[in-house]
This record gives structure tokens, C-alpha cells and sequence, in this order.
């Protein structure tokens, strides 16, 4: 088991949180205070690319927990230099948790209340993995060949 | 006639609902009439049944026969596998099915 | 072939006990069904007609004695003694208790096997050439690759909510018998101008619903780019592939939408901005893997003759063997296609038999293969005989292979809950009324494919003779297909007419098999002559 500290809230981050809701992608763009924004399943994250630098949240909608566009999204925006909250909300599912935080979500806002022991091992069962992606994990061929 | 049937969550096996419970072996499934999905939700919810759904039978002198073809395989077992069949003594469960 | 690291065995088995917590939930009531799903079909399980069905993977369709071994147990210790083979080259088990499935994975776990994204909106078993390490007319063993892949897609954080299931078949001859062109995507290796190994890729290729042969959309891809690449496609398609209509949603429908120009446009405008992000498996992580592969060792200076004196034998050796890069080897097909069995079902104890023959007689190597046989990959024709005495005991030396009796077909409504007809039986029928085994040499090579509803699991698109069972009005119904093919002439059979009975169609076949018999022309199979004469003649034939 990997030893990490789960915080109770599941925000992985130290700072303060955004005060403003995320508005929609256009509103967003289109509103250059703004500093929180929603994203939905069939948004483009790259038209973000100017204002990475007044982004401060950037919600991530799953509709159903099925659709998994939002993960992409995620981790475009990690790949494009945003460091800010990038939070996953909506269908959010325990068993999706993983995967999320290797796209780079570090906060969650799911519909339904997480049970925490289970999130805490579902955040924690795996040592290796095998790529490498947004969370800064080492995959295992760079643990291999170092 | 509507019957109510599903699989068992742990053991898997076909399962059909009786009226008091659930049996392995559609003679004693029960005319659900229009109360299925009511049954199906609250047995549903305590594990007593996965993936529940109603199906179509006529009935007859030795139990209900569902309407159709998949049901009536669910019922006995892979027709071409005789020996796995819920009753594998049972020489007309073949023609039960087609 | 690929032996597991410390990484690669804990990975396994932390998999194995999150699925373990999984099961408890759901048994305790934590989960609903519809929340379970996704992952238990992420551990290939399955919720079938009569029990839940677990298929476990077998890598690019790579398997030793000690896994097929365990195969057995498990088929004797949690199943009903058997197991089948599919068109995927895996293995399924049909009767299987979901609180026996941790402990199953469990046991495959300890001889590096897995059910890791064998079923689900996943990217599924990579498939791959059952000849390969042993085929003269490859450019090198693709099974590496193949093991690169399989690692770099396994529990993929950004591709496991996928729109669809997502399957990759890995060839490295211009002969293809992974059929790659009908894989989401195919990918063949191939030596570029300065020798340099590459990838031609292929995208978009699939049966069921809506069938389609795949689009070349890159003709040199190095081959170190290969994750990187794969990265831009299922991004592409994560993102753009459609969720409205489950029907709607494999990556050819996106392919087809777009069209195959603007995909690979959008592909490769995806691929040069994370090329360089150093997501790519390096070669020095190939190269580990490549070293599990390298030639067995072959005896040198072994003979080519054969005595062939025993006529059963002959028959046997002259469809099922095929020739071996290595003088005095050869490559020999274990059928699994018995006249009047079930086409790709082994008994525990045929597993064991065949353990100890691949064991003894094939360096330890075993290959399934998608037509649901199975390749001994790398024997000794001096051995061949004993090996096709044991075979022949067991009930697996049926001489057939390519030809009309060496069906691959789907489980069907016995087994399956999404079917509209039952195969199997079709099947029997079909081998009973072809059994002869002169009658089946004289047609010569005959790929006839089975499935028992529209997601095509029997790739009947791909057969020279595909069957397709529907539902009409609650009764089977058959509709029968011409000029399929999955090699790498790759074509989608097409309907003939209107549907048949089981018996039905049963006789349609007979009457175009001879239809054909009358029509060919020197050499031709009945797909050459299906091709050249068209639809017509055999419409006349069957229908009047």
C-alpha cells in the first residue's frame, strides 16, 4: 500500500479555495475576471489556453460516470501548465477516484457522498502503475531503467 | 401471464420469483401481474436478486412457459449441453425449449 | 515469452484485492448493480444466462503448461470441467459464482495471468499473430510490442471510461492471420527504407452493427512512438467519439463520421502536441521485453522428411502443419472443432493433455488463436507424429483446419444474453452434414463464421460464409452471408437473401457449396470464385 496522507475533505491542496462557482466555458472567456469555470462533457479545455494564468478553479462535470470525457479534459489541462484547483464533480464515483487523481484532479465534488474508508484505499491500493501522467507517479519502465 | 425473474447476485444461477420468494425452476413462478418492477426494486435492493426483469409466459398444465426462446433456455440450461441442464435426468427438457 | 517483474506481479495483485473489497461491497448491498458493472466487466466478469462467465486474458495469445494448468484447476475446482476458447484468443468460463471470482483471480494471479479489461468500455486483449516467432514471412516476433502495449494500456487513467470497448490486433507479415483490419486498430510492423522498425496504422475497422474495414491512416509510424500515438487516437476518440447511442459509439463510427483524412488529421494535430511530453516507453524498456522472445533453442541440422505412411496422419499433417522458419520444425493446429462438437470448448482434461504436450513438444508455448483453435508453435517434425497420437486420443486431430468444418462460432443464445439464436447447433449440424473428410478437401478452403446476433462475436462479416442469427417473431432465424474475409484482402460478407430456418440454412450452404463446386475455376476457393462470379449465381442456386 502506498503510504499518503488522504485529507478527510479529499482537497489536495493546500491553498484557499476559489470563492466564485464556475461559470460556463463561453462565460467564462468571455468574463475577463472571472476566475472559476465549469466545464461539461463536450467542451474544448484548449480554448483555455490564454487565461491559464487568472484560472484559479476548473470544474470538470461527469454527468454520468460513465462518460469519461472529463478525463482528458484533466489531463489536457495539466499538460497545457495549469496549476490551479481542477476538481471532478457530479457522477463521481469512489472507484473512479484513481484515475482521476492521475489526470490531475485534486479535489472532488461528487453527487453523492464518497464513503471515506473505502475512498482512502482506493487511493492507496496500487504501488506501481504503468504510465505516466498527470499525478507525478513514476511508472514502472522509468523505475526499471531509471 | 408476466413473470418475474433474475439471477442469484452470489451464485449467479437463474432464479424466478415465486410469489414468497425465489426458486430455481420456473414451475413455480408466480403471475407477477403489474406489481414486477415493485418487487424487482425492493428484492433488487436487498441482494436478493441481480439484474431482475419481467418476462412474458403462457401457462400450462405443467407450469408457466415463457414466451420466448432465451427465457425458456435460461430455464433449462444450454441446450446443447444437456448434462449442465437444471435437470439433467429430465428427457423433455430439450423440447421444452424449441 | 514475458515473464512478470516485482512491478508487474504487484500490480496484478493489488487489482486482485481491490476487486476482492469490489465483490464485498456488492455483496453487502453497498453498490447497485448498475454501479458494479463497469467494474466487474473491467475484471472480465460477466452476467450471462445461467451464471456469471469470467474470461481471463491471454496476452496477445501467449500461454505456457504451468498457466494452462491452472486453467484446468480452475475449470475443475470453480467451473463445470470445461472451457472455451474465443475469438479473441482468451478463455472463458461459463459457470462461475461471483464470490469465487476474487479467488480465481486470486490463482491466475500467482502464474501471471489476469481477466484485467477483458470485457467493458476497456481497451481490451491485444491479439496477435498465433504464428508469430515461428513464421518465416514476418519482419520480426510482434509480441514485445504486443507486451509493450499491453502494459502501457493497462488501467490507463485517461482511457478507462471509454465510449466503447477498444480492441488492437498486432501483425508483422504482409500475410495477416490476426486479422487487424477489422481491430479498432491494426497495426502491422514493417522495416522502413533505413531499416528502421515501424508501425503501418490502421484505424477504424470492426464488425458487429455497423461493420467496417479499417483506414491506413499513418504508412510509417516508428515504431518508439507507438504510446504516444495510441495516446492521440483514444484521445481523439475519448473526446470526440459519440455517448449518445450505445450503437454509436466505437471509434469506427467516428472514423466513418469524420472521415478517415480528418481523423488522421486530428490524430496526428493531437500526437505533435504530446509527442514530446516523454509519455513514450523508451527502447530501452522494449528492448527488456524483446529479451523474453528471443528464439528457443532450436536443434540445428534436424531433417525435413516425414513419413507420412499412415494415411490419418498425412491428413492431418497436410492441413493442420504448417511450415516453420526453422528447418525440421513446423507449426501444428490443435482443433478444437470436432465433427458435432462445440466449437473452441476444451475439458479440463484435454487442457491438461494439451499443457503437456506444448510443455514437451513446443518449448513451453502455447497459441490460441481467433479462429478458436490452438497453435503449438515450435515442434520438431520428428515429434509430430507422437504428438498427433496423443492429439488424435483426445479427440483433437481433427484435420480441418481452413476448412468448411473448422467453424468458428459464438456461445449463442445457450450461453450469451444478448443473443437473438442459438450457433452451436447450427454448428453441429453444419459439421455433421459436411463431415466427409474427402468431401471437405475437394471444397478446399472454406472460413465459415457464426454469430448469434449482431455484435458478430463469430465475426461473421469476416467469413467466406457468415451466418448471422435474428430474431424473427421469437423464432430463429438465419440470414446467410458471402465474401467476407479477415486476412489481409480484408472484405464484409454480404447478405444473400432473405433468412433461413436452422435447417434451413443448413441446406442454402450445401446448395452454394456445390453452386461453387460447379462454378470454380483452377485453384480458386470458394471466396476466389464468390468474387469473380458475384452474388447472382449463388442467389439462383439457393433460392430457385
Amino acid at each position: 500500500m502506498v503510504e499518503v496522507a488522504i485529507p478527510d475533505n479529499l482537497r489536495f491542496r493546500q491553498d484557499e479555495p476559489a470563492d466564485e462557482p464556475g461559470v460556463s466555458l463561453d462565460a467564462f472567456l468571455d468574463q475577463p475576471n472571472a476566475v472559476s469555470v465549469r466545464i461539461d462533457g463536450g467542451d474544448d479545455v484548449r480554448r483555455l489556453g490564454p487565461a491559464l494564468d487568472r484560472l484559479k478553479l476548473v470544474e470538470i462535470d461527469f454527468p454520468r460516470f460513465r462518460d469519461g470525457r472529463g478525463y482528458s479534459s484533466a489531463r489536457i489541462l495539466r499538460e497545457m501548465g495549469y496549476t490551479g484547483e481542477l476538481k471532478a464533480v457530479g457522477d463521481v464515483l469512489v472507484d473512479q477516484l484513481l484515475f482521476m487523481r492521475r489526470c490531475g484532479f485534486d479535489s472532488f465534488g461528487p453527487d453523492q457522498a464518497l464513503d471515506l474508508d473505502v475512498a482512502k484505499r482506493a487511493l492507496t491500493e496500487y504501488d506501481f502503475v504503468y504510465q505516466q501522467a498527470a499525478d507525478g507517479h513514476v511508472p514502472v519502465w522509468k523505475l526499471r531503467h531509471g | 401471464m408476466k413473470l418475474l425473474t433474475g439471477n442469484h447476485l452470489v451464485e449467479g444461477y437463474v432464479i424466478w420469483w415465486t410469489g414468497d420468494g425465489w426458486s430455481r425452476h420456473v414451475e413455480q413462478a408466480a403471475d407477477v401481474g403489474d406489481k414486477g418492477e415493485q418487487i424487482a426494486q425492493v428484492e433488487a435492493a436487498a441482494c436478493r436478486v441481480n439484474n431482475p426483469y419481467i418476462v412474458d409466459a403462457e401457462p400450462s398444465p405443467t407450469g408457466p412457459v415463457p414466451t420466448h426462446i432465451k427465457e425458456r433456455i435460461r430455464a433449462i440450461g444450454p441446450t446443447v449441453r444437456p448434462d449442465l441442464a437444471l435437470k439433467p435426468a429430465d428427457a423433455s427438457a430439450g423440447s421444452y425449449v424449441i | 515469452m514475458y515473464r512478470y517483474d516485482t512491478y508487474d506481479q504487484a500490480i496484478v495483485d493489488a487489482r486482485v484485492a481491490e476487486f476482492r473489497d469490489q465483490v464485498a461491497r456488492r455483496i453487502a448491498g453497498e453498490m447497485t448493480d448498475d454501479q458494479f458493472k463497469p467494474l466487474r466487466l473491467k475484471n472480465g466478469l460477466y452476467l450471462q444466462l445461467h451464471a456469471y462467465m469470467l474470461r481471463v486474458a491471454i496476452p496477445y495469445g501467449t500461454i505456457n503448461a504451468r498457466q494452462l494448468r491452472v486453467l484446468a484447476h480452475i475449470a475443475r475446482t470453480y467451473d463445470r470441467g470445461y472451457g472455451h476458447f474465443t475469438t479473441r484468443q482468451n478463455i472463458q468460463f461459463n459457470w462461475i459464482r461471483l464470490e469465487d471470482a476474487p479467488d480465481i483471480l486470486a490463482e491466475l494471479a500467482k502464474v501471471e495471468m489476469h481477466a484485467i479489461q477483458t470485457s467493458g468500455e476497456s481497451i481490451r486483449n491485444i491479439s496477435a499473430d498465433q504464428y508469430a516467432g515461428a513464421a518465416a514471412d514476418e519482419v520480426c516476433d510482434p509480441r514485445p510490442w504486443a507486451e509493450l502495449i499491453r502494459q502501457y494500456t493497462t488501467f490507463h487513467p485517461e482511457f478507462s471510461y471509454l465510449p466503447r470497448k477498444f480492441k488492437i490486433g498486432l501483425t508483422a507479415s504482409d500475410n495477416d492471420r490476426a486479422a487487424i483490419k477489422l481491430h479498432d486498430v491494426g497495426l502491422q510492423i514493417v522495416r522502413g527504407a533505413d531499416g528502421e522498425t515501424g508501425f503501418r496504422v490502421f484505424v477504424g475497422g470492426g464488425m458487429g452493427r455497423t461493420p467496417f474495414v479499417a483506414h491506413l491512416i499513418r504508412d510509417f509510424l516508428p515504431a518508439v512512438s507507438i504510446c504516444s500515438y495510441l495516446e492521440a487516437i483514444l484521445r481523439v476518440w475519448n473526446r470526440h467519439g459519440r455517448r449518445d447511442n450505445i450503437h454509436k459509439q466505437r471509434i469506427k463510427i467516428l472514423v466513418h463520421d469524420l472521415g478517415a483524412q480528418e481523423f488522421a488529421r486530428q490524430v496526428e494535430e493531437e500526437w505533435q502536441t504530446i509527442q514530446h511530453l516523454g509519455d513514450d516507453i523508451p527502447l530501452k524498456e522494449y528492448e527488456r521485453i524483446a529479451a523474453y522472445f528471443t528464439p528457443p533453442a532450436f536443434e540445428q541440422g534436424l531433417s525435413d522428411e516425414l513419413d507420412l505412411s499412415d494415411p490419418r496422419f498425412a491428413a492431418w499433417v497436410e492441413r493442420n502443419v504448417h511450415g516453420h522458419k526453422q528447418p525440421g520444425y513446423a507449426i501444428a493446429t490443435i482443433s478444437l472443432k470436432p465433427v458435432g462438437g462445440i466449437p473452441g470448448d476444451v475439458s479440463a482434461d484435454q487442457i491438461d493433455l494439451i499443457a503437456d504436450l506444448a510443455e514437451k513438444y513446443s518449448f513451453d508455448d502455447l497459441r490460441p488463436t481467433h479462429a478458436q483453435n490452438l497453435v503449438l508453435p515450435h515442434v520438431r517434425k520428428a515429434d509430430l507424429y507422437a504428438i498427433w497420437q496423443a492429439l488424435d486420443a483426445a479427440g483433437l486431430a481433427t484435420a480441418n483446419l481452413d476448412l468448411i468444418s473448422d467453424i468458428i462460432a459464438c456461445p449463442g443464445l445457450d450461453y450469451c444474453s444478448l443473443a437473438n439464436t442459438r450457433s452451436i447447433p447450427l454448428a453441429q449440424k453444419l459439421t455433421e452434414r459436411f463431415a466427409d473428410p474427402a468431401r471437405q478437401l475437394d471444397i478446399g478452403e472454406l472460413k465459415l463464421k457464426i454469430s448469434g446476433c449482431i455484435n458478430a462475436c463469430g465475426h461473421h462479416h469476416a467469413g467466406h460464409i457468415g451466418v448471422l442469427g435474428v430474431d424473427r417473431k421469437g423464432t430463429e432465424n438465419f440470414q446467410l452471408l458471402f465474401g467476407g474475409s479477415g486476412a489481409e484482402d480484408a472484405s464484409l460478407g454480404k447478405i444473400i437473401g432473405p433468412g433461413f430456418s436452422e435447417d434451413g440454412v443448413v441446406d442454402a450452404i450445401e446448395r452454394a457449396v456445390e453452386k461453387y463446386r460447379d462454378l470454380r475455376e483452377d485453384g480458386e476457393r470458394f471466396l476466389d470464385t464468390y468474387r469473380r462470379v458475384g452474388s447472382d449465381p449463388f442467389k439462383e442456386a439457393i433460392y430457385g
